[in-house]
Parts: structure tokens; C-alpha cells; sequence
């Protein structure tokens, strides 16, 4: 089936080798494929899968061995460090496992982040930005809470809202629920899942089977390879499962 | 990143960092307070040097016997012997630049009175001497040409000398007899008190008695110590001494060629030359306060080195989102070089408080501008050439690896 959406991400062939003492660990081995835009991919893999060596290869922050990588039309393997870090800033939104927030900081100004390493935009540009993006992942009454005054979801919320502000090609979320509870999971996949609809391109890193059920698109990884790519025809909606979660009990 | 926007984040990271940011800027502030104090009372005391020696006359000469010394000493007791009785009146009848002239032949040793006795100096001078060395006479009066011609054993005592053979500075001695040098000497006048002049002299521990006296009955010399002089006016000073220096050369007809056997100083070069010293040590100590700022940069070096360890997954973070190299660099440099400033300021502070403190208690302080714009602009330097180190391995940090510290 022949897609006719933009592509956003293209691997072909990518092999990144690491040396380690007198011996070469290949961590990719070989691997190619394609993401449009507004897909939603879950890319799966136990430890050790080269997982986390492709969120990097796709996040810019690290660089094939052979191979070529295209993000939104730029070919990455041969852009230097400084290079890269425009083509982050500019076309992707990161989500980490441990938010990542500054620390004692407000919502605002950690959502700023991405934009104050953009001098296109001025103060005020950057503010307005910040605000509409805590406004999309329903923070609008929190902008001024400061990082450590906020629970687990709250951050993580913030920092999809960094993820978002600078509008980017597409969010890398890297085991984005893993340290949060169940219900508080869901209201993030949630969240996902809007931005799925609302046209966004998102890659979520898991180790976790249960997400790939609420993505579009499922990449499996095992020994540098991929073993499966299936799109996911049945996608299920997380705001269902929230809903049938048992209420949280009164403290 | 731009300046604003470094400025704001260096500022955030310094507020949130209080205390570790002050003890980082303790070597700064305490060096810059050294610098600004130590410049301060350098400068206060060049000035109070400056002021004392004008209270003393700015248009004042002194004649020495001997050629100028640089280097070497010149023993030759001869060549000590230059200025005599001739000189004295020659310079009296011809300098018209010159409008006081005194003669000085100097005698120490021990002043007797009753059981109490004090070593001091008999100055031989003649009336004029008051009015050039600008001495008031607080009791009694002066002694007069008339005792100077007939060597009048009468003298004038400073507070000093009262005050060690009568036991109190205030009490009436005119009139009492006083022993020096076994020679007896009836006082009839008391010096007004001068005290301690800026290196430390006691001006009051003076007998001043006609010069012939001295010469005959105490020493037995024919020569003078020196002559003390006034010029007309201040600006006068240069041509009076060349006026001076013809007559003593044609006194002692020297050649064409020939050096001077006297040397002629005025009261500036005395103050150059003082103020020349206190410059010297001023240097040495602004210099050794200057090696603690040195050491201050290598403290703000470490602190910066152990914040940018502890803002690894900071620095990754802002790296992920699009931070450059440089941004990273720029940001820890501008974060070194506020933190220097800061203390440099609080340095500046602390040391016009010094100073103050200083001049409070005796010293003379006065803290000059300049002083305070060369320790604010050295203290920007030291926080960027101390602050080069850890930028820079803040900006080497490998994203992947940053966001992964622990």
C-alpha cells in the first residue's frame, strides 16, 4: 500500500557501531523505514534492541555509521554537532521518561526553552507560544507553577507542551509514560492520541506492549533489526480505558 | 541564545544558588576590598604628605653641603664642610629671589633639668627660621638678632621636651634653666605643638637656639648642617635655586666644569620623594592583594566546574532542544563572569567601608575612581579567563550521554 502523505522520516539501511575496548558492538545493524506525517508509531524492543540507539539516531543527537537518514527532507549523517542542534531546535519536540524539567522553574518558562535557542522569536512571541501550547495539554491554569510544585502527570504535561511549542516535524517520546501510574498514563496517552488526531507526527519509544494497542503504527526491534512493522487497523481509545479504570479513591 | 536571554538565565541560576555563589565570591569580594583599601590609604597618605609639606611651605629651600649623591656615598668629610659664614651673608645680601634664610648647625644628645633629662636636637637657626619652618610661638618669645650676635645661651623647647623634664606639657617653663651638653640654656619661649609628622617624627622634641650659640659653645664648628630658605613665591622656586647656586659657586669659585659642592632641594622634590616611597609600597601591597584575586578566579573556576558537573542533564536537555555548543559556553562564561562581578561589586563596597574605618581610626584613605574601575573591569576578566575551562567542558558534553547522568 503506497502512502501518499509527506514523509517525514526516512532510514535507509542505518548502521551505527560502537567500539567498546578492543571490540565493535554494531547497535543498529541494518535498518530502513519510512514515517509519514500524522502517524502515531510505537517503536518496541527489550533492552539492549538498539532501541535507544535509534531514538537517538532519529533525534538528531547522534549519527549514522553508514547509512542515511532524512528528517523532513534534510539528509542528517554528514550535518555537524552545531548543524544538528538548529535541526533539532526547528523540527523536533522531545519527551523524555524524566521530564526533564528545569528545575525550580515555571511551566512557562520551561516551555519557553526550546524558543529561547530560536532568535526568530522575541520575548514576547516566546511567552504567547508557551502559553498556547500548556493551553493545548490543558495546563492553561498552571503557567506560573514551578516545576517542583507540580505532580508527576502535571510535568509530564509540561513537557509536552515543550515538545510542542516550537512545532515541530516530529515528537520523539522516549518511554514518556514509564514513570507514572496507570491512570495518569492514560490521561497522557490521551493526550497523545489527540495530538495523533489533531495531524501530529509522533515516534513512542516503549518497552511496554500495552501502548502499541493506542498508536496507528507498531515497529518492533530486536538485535539491531526490525522483526515486525504492522499498522495497527484497530486502534484503541485510551479515553475509553481511562474511563474504565476504577475512580482513585479519596486520600 | 542572545545576551538577554543568557543574562536572564545567569541571573536564574545565580539566585538559586545563594549561598554557594557568595562563599564562590568570598576571594573576590575580599580581594577587591584589599585592592580599594590598600589604594585608598596609599592615595590618602601621598595626599596628607602633600598637605603637610605645603603646611610646611610650599616655597621652601634647603642648601646641603655636597655634590648631589646618586649611587655611591661620598665620605670625604671635607666635601661636608662647604657652607660657611660667607655663604650665609653673601645669600642674605644678594638673592633678591630669597626672602627668609636661616642657617642651621644641629647638636644632639641630652637635655638636663633638675633629676629628668631627654635626648633631643638643639637646632642653631636664627629668628627667621620661625617664619620659614612656619614654628609658633604658644609662651614667651623668640629669641632676636641681638642674642644671635652675642651668642645668648636662650633657646625655644618643643611640647615634647617640656613634657619629659618638667613632667607636663602645659607646665610654664620660661625662664628655667636647662643643661645641655653641660652648657647652660635659660628658656624664653615654648614651641606651639606640631606633633608627629606622616613618617612617623616627632616634630615637638626640639630645642631651637641661636645658631652661634651651637656653633661655639655646643659643637665647635665653623661650617653649617644646611641653610633653610623661602622663595618669594612657590613658581619662583626654580630660578632662586639657580640664583643660589651662582652665588655659592662663585663663593667657593669653582670652575666652569666643576660639580657642585651643595646641593639645592625644594620642597616639591621632597614631596616627589616621599610621595615616590609611599608609591613603592603601595605597589608591593595593591600587588600581593592582587595575588589573591588570582587565586579568587581559581576558587569561582572550581565552583564553576562542580556546577556544570551538577547541571549535566541540564546542559543535555538544553542541548536536545536545540542548544549549540556555543549557546552552552556562552551561558556558563556570562554565569562565571556575573558571579565575579557580583563580588567584585560587593568588593568595592566592602572596601570604601575599609576605608572609611581607616580614615576613622588615623589613617589617611581616600579611595581613588580609578581604583574602582580597574578592579571592576579586572574582576570581569578574571570571570571569563577563569570561566573559559568549564564553559568549554560544558560545551564538549555529549547530549546522549548528559541526559543519561544520574
Amino acid at each position: 500500500m503506497e502512502d501518499s502523505r509527506k514523509v517525514v522520516i526516512e532510514l535507509q539501511n542505518v548502521k551505527r557501531d560502537f567500539v567498546v575496548g578492543n571490540e565493535t558492538v554494531h547497535a543498529l545493524k541494518g535498518v530502513s523505514f519510512k514515517i509519514h506525517e500524522g502517524e502515531f508509531v510505537t517503536i518496541m524492543g527489550k533492552s539492549g534492541s538498539g532501541k535507544s540507539t535509534l531514538l537517538n539516531q532519529l533525534g538528531c543527537l547522534d549519527t549514522p555509521s553508514s547509512g542515511e537518514y532524512i528528517l523532513d527532507g534534510t539528509p542528517v549523517r554528514k550535518m555537524r554537532r552545531s548543524e544538528r542542534a538548529i535541526l533539532r531546535n526547528r523540527k523536533i519536540g522531545f519527551i523524555f521518561q524524566n521530564y526533564n524539567l528545569l528545575a525550580r522553574t515555571t511551566a512557562v518558562e520551561n516551555v519557553e526553552l526550546p524558543l529561547m535557542y530560536n532568535n526568530a522569536y522575541s520575548s514576547r512571541m516566546r511567552r504567547e507560544a508557551a502559553i498556547k501550547a500548556l493551553k493545548a495539554v490543558g495546563l492553561g491554569d498552571r503557567l506560573e507553577h514551578k516545576s517542583n510544585q507540580m505532580s508527576g502527570g502535571q510535568m509530564q504535561r509540561v513537557a509536552i507542551a515543550r515538545a510542542l511549542v516550537n512545532d515541530p516535524a516530529v515528537i520523539l517520546a522516549d518511554e514518556a509514560t514509564g514513570n507514572l501510574d496507570t491512570r495518569t498514563s492514560f490521561e497522557i496517552l490521551v493526550l497523545f492520541q489527540q495530538l495523533h488526531a489533531q495531524g501530529r507526527t509522533i515516534i513512542f519509544v516503549t518497552h511496554n506492549p500495552e501502548i502499541a494497542q493506542y498508536s496507528s503504527r507498531n515497529i518492533v526491534l530486536r538485535d539491531g533489526l526490525i522483526r515486525e512493522d504492522t499498522i495497527n487497523d484497530n486502534i484503541l481509545s485510551a479515553a475509553e480505558a481511562l474511563a474504565a479504570l476504577p475512580k482513585p479513591t479519596e486520600e | 541564545m542572545n545576551l538577554t536571554n543568557l543574562l536572564k538565565v545567569a541571573i536564574t541560576a545565580i539566585l538559586s544558588n545563594k549561598s554557594r555563589t557568595l562563599l564562590s565570591t568570598l576571594g573576590i569580594i575580599i580581594g577587591v576590598a584589599a585592592v580599594i583599601t590598600m589604594m585608598a590609604i596609599g592615595e590618602g597618605s601621598k595626599k596628607s604628605i602633600r598637605e603637610e609639606l605645603s603646611k610646611m611651605g610650599t616655597n621652601l629651600l634647603t642648601v646641603r653641603p655636597g655634590a648631589e649623591r646618586r649611587g655611591g656615598v661620598r665620605l670625604d668629610p671635607s666635601a661636608m664642610q662647604t657652607l660657611k659664614m660667607p655663604d650665609y651673608e653673601s645669600i642674605r645680601e644678594e638673592a633678591s629671589l630669597i626672602t627668609h634664610i636661616s642657617p642651621e648647625v644641629t647638636s644632639s644628645g641630652q637635655v638636663i633639668y633638675g633629676a629628668n633629662n631627654t635626648s633631643t636636637t638643639v637646632y642653631g637657626e636664627n629668628p627667621d627660621y620661625m617664619t620659614i619652618k612656619l614654628w609658633t610661638i604658644e609662651n614667651g618669645e623668640c629669641f632676636n638678632d641681638e642674642d644671635v650676635r652675642k651668642n645668648a645661651k636662650v633657646c625655644l623647647v618643643g611640647k615634647t621636651v617640656v613634657q619629659e623634664l618638667f613632667g607636663d606639657k602645659n607646665y610654664n617653663c620660661i625662664g628655667k634653666t636647662i643643661r645641655f651638653k653641660s652648657i647652660p640654656f635659660r628658656i624664653i619661649g615654648i614651641l606651639k605643638g606640631k606633633g608627629y609628622n606622616n613618617w612617623g617624627m616627632d616634630q615637638d622634641n626640639v630645642i631651637i637656639a641661636p645658631y652661634t650659640t651651637v656653633m661655639k659653645r655646643l659643637s665647635a664648628q665653623t661650617h653649617f648642617n644646611s641653610f633653610n630658605l623661602s622663595v618669594m613665591t612657590e613658581e619662583l622656586s626654580d630660578d632662586a635655586i639657580e640664583q643660589v647656586t651662582r652665588i655659592l659657586r662663585n663663593n667657593h669659585k669653582l670652575k666652569q666644569d666643576a660639580e657642585n659642592d651643595f646641593t639645592i632641594r625644594s620642597q616639591q622634590e621632597m614631596m616627589e620623594t616621599m610621595t615616590s616611597t609611599m608609591t613603592t609600597v603601595q605597589t608591593v601591597l595593591v600587588v600581593a592583594a592582587a595575588f589573591s584575586l588570582l587565586v579568587a578566579g581559581i576558587g569561582i573556576m572550581n565552583i564553576m566546574l562542580v556546577s556544570v558537573t551538577e547541571r549535566t542533564r541540564e546542559i543535555g536537555l538544553r542541548m536536545s532542544v536545540g542548544a549549540r555548543g556555543r549557546d552552552i559556553s556562552r551561558q556558563f562564561l556570562i554565569e562565571s563572569i556575573m558571579i565575579s562581578i557580583t563580588g567584585g561589586l560587593i568588593g568595592i563596597g566592602l572596601g570604601y567601608m575599609l576605608s572609611w574605618v581607616a580614615e576613622s581610626i588615623g589613617f589617611p584613605a581616600s579611595v581613588p575612581l580609578w581604583s574602582v574601575v580597574v578592579s571592576f573591569a579586572v574582576c570581569a576578566l578574571i570571570g571569563l579567563v577563569f570561566g573559559i575551562v568549564p564553559a568549554s567542558k560544558a560545551a564538549k558534553m555529549d547530549p546522549i550521554e548528559a541526559l543519561r547522568y544520574e
